[in-house]
């Protein structure tokens, strides 16, 4: 058991580092944690710290990416913008990913009517533009990062749900399967011990593509004002005044939009990377 | 084909109930009540007058009763009057909206799909050429880039640096005086950016599935029978290979109404275009509940159609299905 996961993680390593786009994706991905981690340390400025003197500055070597219109340091606010933007994707996709692999494993391993009510459901989530759901819940509740996170992982765990029913259905019906319920083990067991490791490779290149997608939409949430509120900085909310002072000031709009390119891109190329390394057949 | 269409519509009974019952609970697990928001913004409102608005709108009815009424009402057509202070009824504030979000849309629509099928066989006819890799990097791009971001770089650029193109509204000042061409040159000079922001939010990954799709087919034997007759390479791509590679796309068409019915919200917001999304964002804002339960079903209820309408080009394209062989 042992032997065949060390083999199996060589092997995809192997596989991985030959795609030069997803091993930069990859790279890129993680210097943003780095970078979020470390943000204090990197920057001499405050990123709540206002300064009436130095309003609206253009990129210099003092300020990076200019200065907004509080005075505030742009390079301080996207650095830090990006602790919430990786913070709101993962939690996000975590929900969406737990909620979509549970649902996703009882519909298909239970089959049935308990499949079909699931999936109508699955049918019916599916058919709200996304985005009016979110905001309709997300204005009649107070602001709040959490509730941002909580509610694009309600809304976003479809997709996973199709997947893993998907891989379940195939998987439900191999040979070892059968012979683990031959051997007396209960449906949990099988469920979680044999069937879920096997369904889970899609659910990694989903959920990798997935926390892009929650990237981009708690940045249009923050955009709009409603998804982080000011001061805390984040890139959808620098971009908000980007919009106001872009008769002025074009670095506003400029940089931290760069950012959620530069980070949603590399995502999506880490995510396309693992599922052609993990699935050849894919994607070419 | 009409057993196939039937079916088709009897599905969607189950389905519609679905999405008023989740419009219902969503709006209605909301903490506090819709008529003490309204209340909230005029204190001036009496206890007694508040007690007549809430029977009024039905709030003091059990739940399932506000549901089958609420339910029993939008069958014909009648989504209550809006909370907003010109307490219009919601169904005449949303049919002026509409037309405006469906034109482009759809306009959006057939300027993406133009694009993004041609772009998508191009890259697998010259597959793993420097062409291919170069539209690759582009639908990566296309991708990760914000719709709202790009739509800001286009009005500064367009809009501000170059003064080209109009950046808000749909039509100029004084427009009502002008000539019928020149009032519809000027509105469409309004429209460029929007379409094309709306257009390129989902023509990276259209593109891309339509390549896909096109080396899935260019594999299959029947391609190697026509190559092998003797057929010229664009008799084999654009007679043969197209059209099963097209299948799958039609599918696509109404799968993506969601997608661009929910972004209207954010390119009639920043351009500020009379529509159903910035109606909806309005109305979220002002936390309008007639409004935006209206607009959540009625959106829904278009991709629903989008839907019906994707399966049944489907039929009508695929004899597989039309025929009842799954």
């Amino acid at each position: 058991m042992r032997l065949t996961s060390t083999y199996f993680y060589e092997v995809f390593w192997k596989r991985f580092r030959r795609n030069r786009f997803a091993v930069a994706g990859g790279v890129v991905v993680l210097l943003l944690f780095v970078l979020s981690l470390l943000a204090p340390y990197i920057t001499p400025f405050d990123p709540d710290a206002i300064d009436a003197y130095n309003v609206l500055l253009p990129p210099s070597s003092a300020h990076w990416f200019g200065t907004d219109e509080l005075g505030r340091d742009v390079f301080t606010r996207v650095i830090f913008g990006a602790k919430i933007s990786l913070k709101v994707g993962f939690v996000a996709v975590g929900i969406a990913v737990l909620i979509g692999t549970v649902i996703g494993l009882v519909s298909g391993f239970y089959g049935g009517w308990i499949d079909d009510v699931f999936m109508r459901f699955v049918d019916i989530m599916l058919c709200f533009p996304t985005f009016f759901l979110i905001l309709a819940v997300i204005a009649m509740l107070e602001p709040s990062i959490w509730y941002i996170m909580i509610i694009i992982g309600l809304t976003g765990w479809m997709g996973v749900a199709r997947l893993v029913r998907a891989e379940v259905l195939s998987i439900r019906e191999l040979d070892y399967v059968m012979a683990a319920r031959a051997l007396g083990a209960s449906d949990l067991r099988i469920i979680f011990r044999h069937i879920l490791p096997n369904a889970m490779s899609p659910v990694l290149v989903s959920a990798t593509l997935g926390v892009a997608g929650a990237i981009l939409t708690e940045s249009a949430l923050s955009f709009l004002g409603i998804g982080v509120q000011p001061p805390t900085p984040s890139w959808g909310n620098i971009l908000t005044s980007g919009k106001d002072y872009i008769e002025f000031a074009w670095w506003l709009s400029l940089f931290p939009g760069l950012a959620i390119l530069v980070t949603v891109l590399s995502y999506n190329l880490l995510g396309e990377g693992i599922r052609d390394t993990l699935d050849p057949r894919l994607g070419r | 084909m009409l057993s196939y269409l039937l079916k088709r519509l009897l599905m969607m009974i189950p389905l519609l109930f679905g999405i008023t019952i989740i419009t219902f609970v969503v709006i209605h697990l909301a903490p506090g009540e819709p008529v003490e928001m309204q209340v909230a913004m005029n204190p001036k409102v009496s206890a007694q007058a508040r007690q007549r608005m809430r029977e009024f709108y039905g709030l003091d009815k059990p739940l399932h009763v506000q549901y089958v009424t609420w339910v029993a009402r939008m069958a014909k057509l009648d989504f209550g009057r809006s909370f907003a202070p010109d307490n219009r009824p919601v169904t005449d504030k949303i049919k002026e909206r509409i037309p405006v979000t469906l034109s482009l849309n759809i306009i959006a629509l057939i300027l993406e799909f133009g694009l993004a099928i041609p772009i998508g066989i191009l890259a697998a006819v010259h597959r793993d050429t420097l062409l291919d890799k170069g539209i690759t990097i582009f639908v990566f791009l296309g991708f990760a880039v914000p719709t709202f971001w790009l739509a800001l770089l286009l009005m500064y650029l367009f809009g501000v640096k170059l003064s080209w193109l109009p950046i808000s509204g749909l039509h100029s000042l004084g427009s009502e005086g002008f000539s019928p061409f020149r009032w519809l040159w000027d509105m469409a000079k309004h429209l460029i950016l929007p379409i094309s922001v709306a257009a390129f939010g989902s023509l990276a990954g259209l593109s891309r599935y339509m390549r896909s799709n096109m080396l899935d087919v260019i594999r299959q034997d029947y391609i190697i029978t026509a190559r092998a007759k003797g057929l010229s390479e664009r008799t084999v791509i654009y007679r043969h290979a197209l059209r099963n590679a097209l299948l799958p796309v039609i599918t696509l068409l109404g799968f993506s109404l969601p997608g661009l019915i929910g972004g209207s919200v954010i390119f009639e917001t920043i351009f500020a275009i009379p529509g159903m999304g910035q109606l909806f964002y309005m109305g979220v804002m002002a936390r309008d509940y007639p409004l935006v339960m209206g607009i959540l079903v009625i959106g829904a209820f278009l991709t629903l159609v989008g839907n019906l309408l994707a399966d049944i080009s489907y039929a009508l394209a695929d004899p597989r299905i039309r025929h009842g062989q799954r």
